[in-house]
């Protein structure tokens, strides 16, 4: 009987060996348009990086510790104009902080196999491109999976930066501007598609828009540093829109469950 | 700011805020307005990070872009990189495509601007 389930246990092992590699090759696959669009946007942050003086291995050690484009972007603009600490702390809690919110959705895609060790790994390169894939998968996603489609994204990240930090000495001045817009143009095409079927984000966008020229070109306003410019009309705006654009209810069949939560959220309360 | 310290804080500000719901949190946010304010954060966020800043990207002057011929110039070359983004952003392009587009744009308007 114990060799019953011994060999059991082999078997199964084998099994899930075979699957895990599985898994892993399709992450891996999943995520290669990923690792061609980080490697083509980080490279403009090397550049970027470098003309603000700070060398090719730093700032792929930037890359590879951060793995967030908008968050680097906003740090790197900071160290070089010299803003404070606790500014800097702010900006990158404020600018990331919708990856809490992509990890907290994450946590419905994740099944018993994702303990605390697991979790805090795959949580290092959830990235919004690497949520968006993750999160369109059916059902549950697996730890090899997962692992697969973070592992060459990052990869790609870095070597990009690095790639763009060593070239931005040899590329002319007109290359480097040109691509120095890249960034932005991907913060563009993150922001636009979905205002134009949501009210609710093109609102949203525009009153970011308002008040981030507003606080750019006012007198006294302008005072204020880029970090907390965006902090604050981050804030502002997703505030506004939540409260005149409320996100829709959820569909009747979790109404019971919410309804539950509710009670127990006054209970603890 | 001493360079290591900024990007120790960077670096652990950025794993924390991923990595405490993904432990932590196995409900899902029900206030609404929590929800909403959540939701609609990325859109705020990136777009004050994009306006104006897109414009001085190319090496207008802060605050005196028209002061001069060149500073003028890069700032409308950042800017018809900026419509361009947005016209294929608004045709769903993706991300990687809108970038270079918006690249190659700029490259082109400051070519042509030269000529003048």
């Amino acid at each position: 009987m114990s060799n019953d389930n011994t060999e059991q246990q082999s078997a199964k092992s084998s099994d899930s060996a075979l699957f895990a590699k599985k898994e892993f090759r399709r992450g891996t696959i999943d995520g290669l348009p990923i690792v061609a669009g980080y490697f083509a946007v980080s490279f403009s942050f090397g550049i970027l990086a470098r003309s603000t003086g700070i060398d090719a291995f730093i700032a792929a050690l930037i890359s590879f510790t951060n793995v967030t484009s908008a968050g680097q972007f906003a740090g790197l603009g900071l160290i070089a104009e010299g803003g404070m600490y606790i500014e800097l702390f702010l900006t990158q809690l404020v600018i990331n902080l919708r990856y809490s919110l992509m990890s907290l959705s994450l946590t419905q895609k994740l099944g018993k196999e994702f303990g605390t060790a697991r979790r805090l790994i795959i949580a290092y390169a959830n990235t919004d491109e690497i949520f968006a894939v993750a999160s369109s998968q059916k059902g549950n996603v697996s730890f090899p999976y997962m692992l697969g489609l973070e592992i060459f994204p990052i990869l790609g990240w870095t070597a990009g930066t690095f790639a763009g930090a060593v070239a931005a000495g040899a590329l002319p001045g007109f290359i480097v501007s040109a691509l120095s817009v890249a960034l932005y143009a991907m913060f563009v095409a993150i922001v636009v598609p979905p205002a134009r079927e949501d009210k609710g984000i093109m609102a949203v966008a525009l009153i970011a828009m308002a008040f981030s020229l507003a606080f750019y070109y006012l007198p006294v306003l302008s005072e204020i540093g880029s970090g907390f410019r965006i902090i604050i009309c981050t804030l502002i705006a997703s505030a506004l829109g939540a409260a005149f654009f409320p996100v829709k209810e959820e569909p009747e069949n979790d109404r019971k469950d919410s309804l539950d939560g509710i009670s127990e959220s006054e209970v603890s309360v | 700011m001493k360079l290591w310290i900024a990007m120790l804080i960077m670096a652990l500000t950025t794993y924390l805020i991923r990595s405490i719901p993904l432990v932590f949190f196995r409900k899902e946010v029900k206030n609404r307005f929590a929800k909403g304010i959540l939701h609609y954060i990325p859109y705020a966020c990136l777009t004050s990070m994009t306006i104006p800043a897109i414009f001085y990207a190319t090496g207008a002057q802060t605050g005196a872009a028209f002061a001069t011929a060149a500073s003028l110039h890069a700032f409308i070359a950042a800017g018809v990189g900026f419509i361009v983004a947005l016209i294929m952003g608004w045709n769903k392009k993706s991300l990687p495509i809108v970038a270079l587009f918006a690249c190659l744009a700029v490259l082109i308007a400051d070519r042509l601007l030269i000529l003048l």
